[in-house]
């Protein structure tokens, strides 16, 4: 069953979805443009300006907060069903994965700071060379979440879920790459290890985003399109370890 | 109302329809309904009743259009919909309480444990024993409130000694958590006890026969919320025991009591499933509109 567009009797309810969604649509345009600074920092070698980024995540964790208060508030007092339940749900998910990409912004701005602050060497251009086309696809990533989160468009949705896979093949060769200068100079050590947190981050922004398209489908299509599998082995995993820690 | 009264009622209806035929034929209504399909498996494994094409007529106007499902034996059933949908209706149907109605006429099948409960050698009083009736507002006898208990076995013949009856008495009003209230009043009007407490009286009444169905419409709507927990509470355990089929206007009732709903529009089944999924993830429009609250 699609989502609804007819308003509902109650125009309070609808006014009250409408900011909610306004709202966590405002909070994913304010970290996106987090990203963008923060690597924007980072390649102009600009500390004030990642210093601001870091002052910036804590609006993005009030309007976290906010956007949770309402989803509370929406689900106590107009007891959601259906579609507008999956709504709430999918919106307070959401909410959680944007802040955690707002964190991984913070990351890469502390990671600026500490590699053109802190010590007296700057970093060579090789190592940053994977940093902004990764930035860039994670950017897009975003966008492309909050786009299809404004529409409801499933296939882009699903479109950003095969993206993910792109970002960390990317993330897996610039890693393999970094290793491979940190062997020729152990010099390079201390900045390629600031590097492999920024690459690590911007992977993280691609989890966070494919978490973000799989909300938009259970949000739309009530199916959760979740890799199941994947939980289940975790689980088992867990198990054979505490059986072998017990022996 | 006797069933040859019934009878000749149904066979005055059905020359009336017969005559008006050819113009309900042409019209829109007939196609919209035949043409409409119940969302949902309307199945169980383990049915307790069967209901197949029902129809119900009042005079020429038609109440519920070719309904058919399955009540599955301990399960609680929620029938939802706007008013006037006909779930009323339907859930009189499963006991013949429609009989009573002289304009209301019932076709197609009900079955309840294979037995077709419209059958001419169906006791209706007998099947009014098996398939209880909980109403909206409670509706004790004018008697005591033994009393009110006693009445049915009595009648149905089901105690031979007043220590039988004694312990039947207590029995239901234990299994209706109702006996710790009212052990030292048994004398007292019923109709002295609360709302909610009258309430619980009616279905100790109910299950007071022995019944192997609790119909409840609308049991719950004249109570406060710590009358209708209680009851809520009373119909997760007589599941154990009892087939309940529940009608209610109160959808976070419906979501918290029944394991599957069917949501009624204007005569038409239009969806049943498991409740969970009628409340997360409807599949037909008209259910998430209503659920949603987007009734125009």
């Amino acid at each position: 069953m699609a989502i609804s567009q007819e308003a509902h009797t109650v125009k309070q309810f609808d006014i009250q979805l409408a900011n909610l969604r306004n709202m966590v649509l405002e909070m994913g345009g304010l970290v996106e443009d987090q990203i963008q600074s923060a690597v924007a920092a980072l390649d102009q070698e600009d500390s004030n300006a990642a210093r601001e980024v870091i002052a910036r995540d804590r609006i993005i964790n009030g309007l976290q907060v906010k956007a949770d208060e309402d989803c509370v508030s929406i689900i106590a007092l107009r007891q959601p069903l259906g579609s507008d339940l999956r709504m709430i749900m999918s919106l307070a998910n959401s909410v959680t994965d944007l802040e955690r990409i707002g964190d991984s912004a913070k990351k890469i701005a502390r990671m600026t700071l500490q590699m053109y602050e802190g010590v007296s060497s700057q970093p060579s251009a090789k190592l940053l060379r994977d940093v902004r086309p990764m930035a860039e696809l994670a950017s897009r990533m975003l966008r492309d979440c909050l786009d299809a989160l404004a529409r409801l468009d499933i296939e882009k949705a699903l479109t950003i879920i095969h993206n993910d896979d792109e970002l960390d093949q990317e993330f897996q060769s610039a890693l393999r790459r970094l290793i491979t200068y940190m062997m020729e100079d152990s010099r390079t050590i201390g900045h390629a290890i600031n590097v492999v947190f920024i690459i690590k981050a911007l992977e993280r922004i691609g989890d966070h985003c494919t978490n973000i398209a799989e909300h938009i489908v259970y949000l739309v299509e009530g199916r959760n399109i979740q890799q199941r599998r994947n939980i289940d082995m975790d689980a088992a995993s867990t198990l054979a370890h505490n059986e072998a820690v017990k022996e | 109302m006797s069933t040859t009264v019934l009878e000749t009622q149904t066979a005055l209806d059905q020359a009336l329809q017969a005559s008006t035929a050819p113009r309900h034929k042409s019209s829109v209504e007939v196609t919209d309904y035949n043409n409409r399909q119940t969302v949902g498996k309307i199945t169980v494994d383990n049915p307790k009743m069967v209901c197949r094409d029902v129809d119900v007529f009042y005079g020429a106007k038609q109440a519920i259009k070719k309904v058919g499902l399955d009540i599955g034996a301990n399960e609680v059933i929620a029938f939802i919909g706007p008013s006037g949908c006909g779930k009323s209706t339907f859930l009189r149907c499963l006991n013949r309480m429609n009989d009573t109605i002289a304009s209301c006429r019932v076709t197609g099948q009900i079955m309840l444990d294979n037995e077709d409960i419209y059958a001419k050698e169906i006791d209706v009083v007998q099947l009014r024993a098996r398939v209880g009736m909980v109403f909206q507002k409670p509706n004790p006898f004018p008697k005591s409130i033994y009393e009110n208990i006693a009445y049915g076995p009595r009648i149905h013949g089901m105690v031979n000694t007043k220590a039988e009856l004694d312990e039947l008495v207590h029995d239901s009003l234990e299994r209706a958590g109702l006996i710790k209230e009212v052990e030292k009043r048994m004398q007292e009007p019923g109709t002295s006890l609360s709302g909610g407490q009258q309430q619980r009286l009616c279905i100790a009444r109910a299950i007071a026969v022995n019944p192997e169905v609790i119909l409840m419409d609308e049991p719950c709507s004249a109570l406060d919320p710590i009358a209708t927990a209680k009851i809520e509470e009373l119909i997760d355990e007589l599941r154990e025991n009892y087939t309940i089929v529940i009608v209610t206007h109160s959808m976070q009732q419906a979501a918290r009591v029944s394991q599957r709903t069917a949501y009624f529009h204007l005569g038409d089944l239009i969806e049943i499933g498991d409740t969970d999924q009628i409340f997360t993830n409807p599949r037909h429009k008209l259910t998430e509109d209503y659920i949603t609250g987007r009734f125009g």
